[in-house]
């Protein structure tokens, strides 16, 4: 931790630049020489804060039917979207396979044409084919019923958060915690209030979808032009009217872009909610996890995959299409006559994907995947021991092994001189809770997990990023990459990770990196592509070399981007890293996995989800500040 | 429009539920009873899936008994054993096929909160232990005492497990006591997540074939022990009630009567399936033998239920309820 206080920092005193931090470093180098081993916070299965969870749990659980906050608030909103589920996943059952090919495909032409209606009909097929049709269906209802949700209390509050200042500053913060809250932090809460199960899934999934519809439906909603409603008002017409008929429908594209976001944070989602027992495709992933067999999550993660992309690029086409375009006269047949072709076929075919239209590629994977184990065996075992003994084990042996003190010390020196005074003492206040929820040591062995995966994540984007801002051929051929990597729900990218490194600390960090190098890289990227072309001129013709452009004018100048591409990394490595539990990571992640496994555990899960939310703050709060302070380069020329 | 109808399914809700306020089980689960409106189809059994594949071994007999004699419609949700404890409660569990134990659920599920009840033992007998590759045993013949343990534990040690001796766990769900086996035995091992029953066999046989050393636990009944050598390492024997106190135990797992559990409203409604359920018994052989054709032999499920059902109809004809 002490290192990383190297920042460079503005001459004054004539100093060298790096002496007074170099010197803070020292300072904090020779603490943890004379104190280390003392002040340890060493982890306790049986702490006091997590039995009080686990009898708050059991007591709950006793009082569920005869406590009037559960019978008759909590449990009614469990049987509302019990019921909610239910009526979806029947009318989708109903519909079977030909009908929810029909009415997909139809809802697609119309939303963009021919063919986006092939795209949803083979993707909706492919289903059927993956052998994964139950699963399917019930992860669309699931799917269904939490977006349905989200948007019914996202919209309006977005609307209203659009159209007041002081909203909008009351709910940002909130937001802001709940998209850095991982995935995980959610699931223990959940279950103590509403049970295990379809509604509480979709209620999981719901709260973590809920943020990009508010957000993006504000920004929505700001952005329309003072003009037009100035003139809707001028015209007489009343607020309701100026919302429905000017706000709304100027809004429209980007509401689409809120309704998009909201069904891809569900989808991915809806897969960690099956660790509460939520039905769906979670469960085959699942299912693969606890027999290590690939082959069985593969065929999952493909039929995510193809249900995210298949409705991204309808909600797309919807939010590309100008407010007025309607569909052609053709579309609209066509449309029908699919909807239409579907709907007649119901009773006609059954209702089940017929088994002998699937093809069954787990052993063909598992085999593959065995073969790829034995083949790069020698290889990624260096790489896994590598990363291990030489970054992994040290760092987490210096983390555990030094004062609390120190550590919160380092915390807030860091954030200080990144972020300024204010974050600083949050990124503490974090550190400090952390410490008192008796989870210090857990949080220090994931901490480490996420610094060894974010510096892995810097190194590999910044490569990708300058490489793709110099040659516009790599950046072609990557951006499609990119692109598709965004749409991809978290776990996924534990699939291979787990291919090719089994169970451990460094199957977290694989998976992680795979999932936040893409924004990292694209960040910085634009980063240095934004670098005004005079610059990159004068200093060309002033005989700069290109690696000297890069270094002393590029990198420099896009310091901002790639400091909120830090940010980013961190955020979401952290997610990947707690989910990572599943896959051998261990600490909080494995603690909240554990919460669920074991009744006498589920203490330590939910403080362990809390933690993971405080030490996603923390982490957010130190590098945040970073792209709003004024770097120390520009001060200089200033 | 979206909001009216909500409003009208939320009012319905209410209605259905009548003022009483609203207990949690949602969905009159499975059961014979022809249940309208519900998810589950009538005559559709949830047998819980815990992640053992004697376990799958059990449930895919008893599911294909179900389908194939007595026409009902089979639903296997992956749910690790305590939470499908609670399913019983919410109607997601009609029945878990193979229990290990569990006094304490049995405690809240069965006696207190009355949503469950014991359908019988499987007639299977369980042992959870630790156990070391055969070569371990014949090189260092004192390993098999705990007592040995720690002067061997520099053996043991993995990138997982730092400066200590590593034991190798299974699924986060299972049934464990590891933690305080350590602690109390004072040994000085740490305990490593494989996160599978598939991590445990991949490192049982890696460690046999290759001559690595590897402490794991692992139970029987299990097809591995047919194929590989393993040895059980003795723990303080275990005598009544020294595992009362999950943080005090040190002593060893007891051989346990695996027993089915059903809940309470499978038991009242579920008809012929529960007569099936309850009758089913067979022995750790049979298990094995239908575990070994799913795990290396590349059959499904099914189709090893289906091998073992043509095999034994004597056997599973007591079963069949009149």
């Amino acid at each position: 931790m002490s290192t990383t206080t190297a920042v460079g920092t503005p001459s004054r005193l004539g100093l060298p630049k790096w002496a007074a931090p170099a010197g803070v470093a020292v300072v904090f180098v020779a603490a943890y020489l004379v104190f280390r081993g003392t002040g340890t916070l060493p982890h306790d299965k049986e702490a006091p804060q997590f039995l009080a969870v686990t009898d708050l749990r059991e007591w709950i659980d006793d009082h569920r039917n005869d406590n009037p906050l559960f019978l008759y608030f909590l449990n009614y909103i469990r049987l509302f979207v019990g019921a909610l589920y239910d009526l979806f996943q029947t009318v989708l059952h109903a519909l079977g396979w030909p009908g929810i090919t029909g009415v997909m495909g139809a809802l697609a032409w119309l939303a963009g044409g021919w063919r986006i209606g092939l795209l949803a009909v083979a993707g909706v097929s492919a289903f059927g084919f993956l052998g994964l049709w139950q699963h399917s269906v019930d992860t669309l209802a699931l799917v269904a019923v939490a977006v349905l949700l989200s948007l019914a209390i996202g919209i309006p509050i977005g609307v209203w958060a659009g159209l007041s200042g002081r909203v909008r500053r009351a709910v940002t913060p909130v937001l802001d915690v709940m998209q850095i809250m991982p995935t995980f932090a959610y699931l223990a809460p959940l279950a103590l209030f509403f049970h295990i199960g379809a509604p509480a899934g979709a209620i999981a999934t719901m709260i973590y979808s809920i943020p990009p519809a508010i957000r993006i439906t504000a920004l929505a909603i700001s952005g329309v032009s003072p003009t037009a409603v100035e003139a809707s008002s001028s015209l007489g017409a009343t607020r309701w009217q100026t919302l429905f008929k000017v706000y709304l429908p100027l809004a429209r594209s980007t509401m689409a872009l809120a309704i998009n976001q909201t069904i891809m944070m569900a989808l991915s989602m809806v897969v960690i909610a099956n660790l509460i027992s939520a039905p769906g495709l979670g469960e085959e992933i699942i299912r693969g996890l606890s027999r290590a067999q690939v082959g069985i999550m593969l065929p999952a993660g493909v039929a995510i995959v193809i249900m995210a992309v298949m409705l991204d690029r309808m909600m797309m086409a919807i939010a590309r299409r100008g407010p007025h375009t309607k569909p052609s006269k053709i579309d609209l047949v066509g449309a029908g006559v699919l909807g239409a072709g579907g709907l007649v076929l119901i009773p006609v075919l059954p209702g089940e994907w017929p088994e002998s239209w699937t093809v069954n590629v787990v052993a063909e994977v598992n085999d593959a995947v065995l073969w790829a184990e034995t083949t790069w065996y020698p290889v990624t075992t260096f790489i896994k021991d590598f990363t291990t003994y030489a970054l992994l084990n040290p760092l987490e042996g210096l983390l555990t092994s030094a004062p609390w003190w120190l550590v919160a010390l380092a915390v807030l020196a860091v954030a200080w001189r990144v972020s300024g005074v204010r974050p600083a003492l949050i990124a503490l206040g974090c550190l400090l809770a952390i410490a008192l929820l008796g989870t210090w040591e857990h949080a220090m062995q994931t901490m480490t997990t996420v610094a060894v995966a974010v510096l892995a994540t810097l190194v590999i984007g910044l490569l990708l990023g300058v490489a793709a801002a110099r040659s516009p051929r790599f950046s072609a051929v990557q951006r499609p990459l990119l692109d598709a990597a965004q749409t991809m729900p978290a776990f996924v990218y534990l699939l291979p990770a787990l291919a090719l490194f089994e169970t451990t600390r460094f199957t977290a960090i694989f998976a992680s990196i795979i999932y936040a190098v893409p924004p990292v890289v694209r960040l910085v990227e634009d980063g240095i592509k934004a670098v005004p072309a005079e610059v990159v001129e004068a200093a060309t013709s002033a005989g700069s070399t290109p690696g000297q452009l890069l270094w002393k004018v590029q990198l420099p100048m896009a310091r901002r981007a790639i400091l909120l591409a830090a940010n980013q990394g961190i955020v979401m490595t952290l997610a990947m890293v707690v989910v990572g539990g599943l896959v051998g990571a261990g600490a909080l992640g494995y603690d909240v996995v554990l919460g669920f496994s074991q009744r006498t555990d589920f203490g330590l899960g939910f403080v362990a989800g809390i933690a993971t939310v405080l030490l996603g703050v923390m982490l957010d709060r130190i590098t945040q500040g970073a792209d709003r302070r004024p770097s120390p380069r520009k001060r200089m020329s200033t | 429009m979206k909001i009216r109808l909500l409003a009208g399914l939320l009012a319905l809700g209410l209605a259905a539920v009548g003022c009483g306020g609203a207990k949690v089980e949602t969905s009159p689960s499975a059961s014979a009873a022809p249940q309208g409106g519900s998810s589950s189809a009538p005559g559709t059994v949830k047998i819980a899936i815990n992640p053992w594949v004697g376990y799958e071994a059990s449930a895919n007999v008893v599911a294909y008994l179900l389908k194939n004699e007595l026409g009902y419609n089979v639903e296997m949700p992956e749910i690790k054993e305590q939470l499908a404890w609670e399913g019983f409660e919410t109607g997601d569990v009609d029945v878990i096929i193979e229990n290990w134990g569990h006094p304490d659920l049995k405690k809240k599920f069965i006696e207190e909160k009355k949503v469950a009840v014991e359908a019988g033992s499987t007639g299977n007998k369980g042992v959870i232990g630790w156990y070391i590759p055969k070569w371990m045993a014949d090189k260092y013949p004192d390993i098999t005492d705990y007592k040995n343990l720690n002067k061997y534990a520099e053996l043991f040690k993995t990138s997982e497990s730092g400066d200590k001796g590593q034991l190798l766990f299974g699924d986060p769900s299972y049934v464990s006591n590891e933690e305080a086996l350590i602690k109390n035995l004072k040994l000085n091992f740490k305990v490593v997540v494989g996160g599978s029953e598939a991590a445990l066999i991949k490192g049982a046989q890696q460690a046999q074939a290759q001559q690595k050393p590897l402490l794991f636990y692992f139970w029987d009944p299990h097809w591995l022990f047919s194929k590989t050598e393993l040895v059980r390492v003795n723990l303080p024997a275990y005598t009544e009630g020294c595992d009362a106190d999950p943080k005090k135990v040190a002593c060893d797992y007891p051989e346990m009567d695996l027993d089915k559990i059903v809940s309470k409203k499978f038991a009242d409604s579920g008809g012929k399936a529960y007569e099936l359920v309850k009758n089913f018994s067979w022995t750790n052989e049979d298990q094995n033998a239908v575990a070994d054709d799913m795990t290396n032999n590349g059959m499904t499920g099914e189709q090893a239920a289906k091998k073992w059902v043509e095999a034994n109809t004597a056997k599973w004809q007591a079963w069949i309820p009149k």
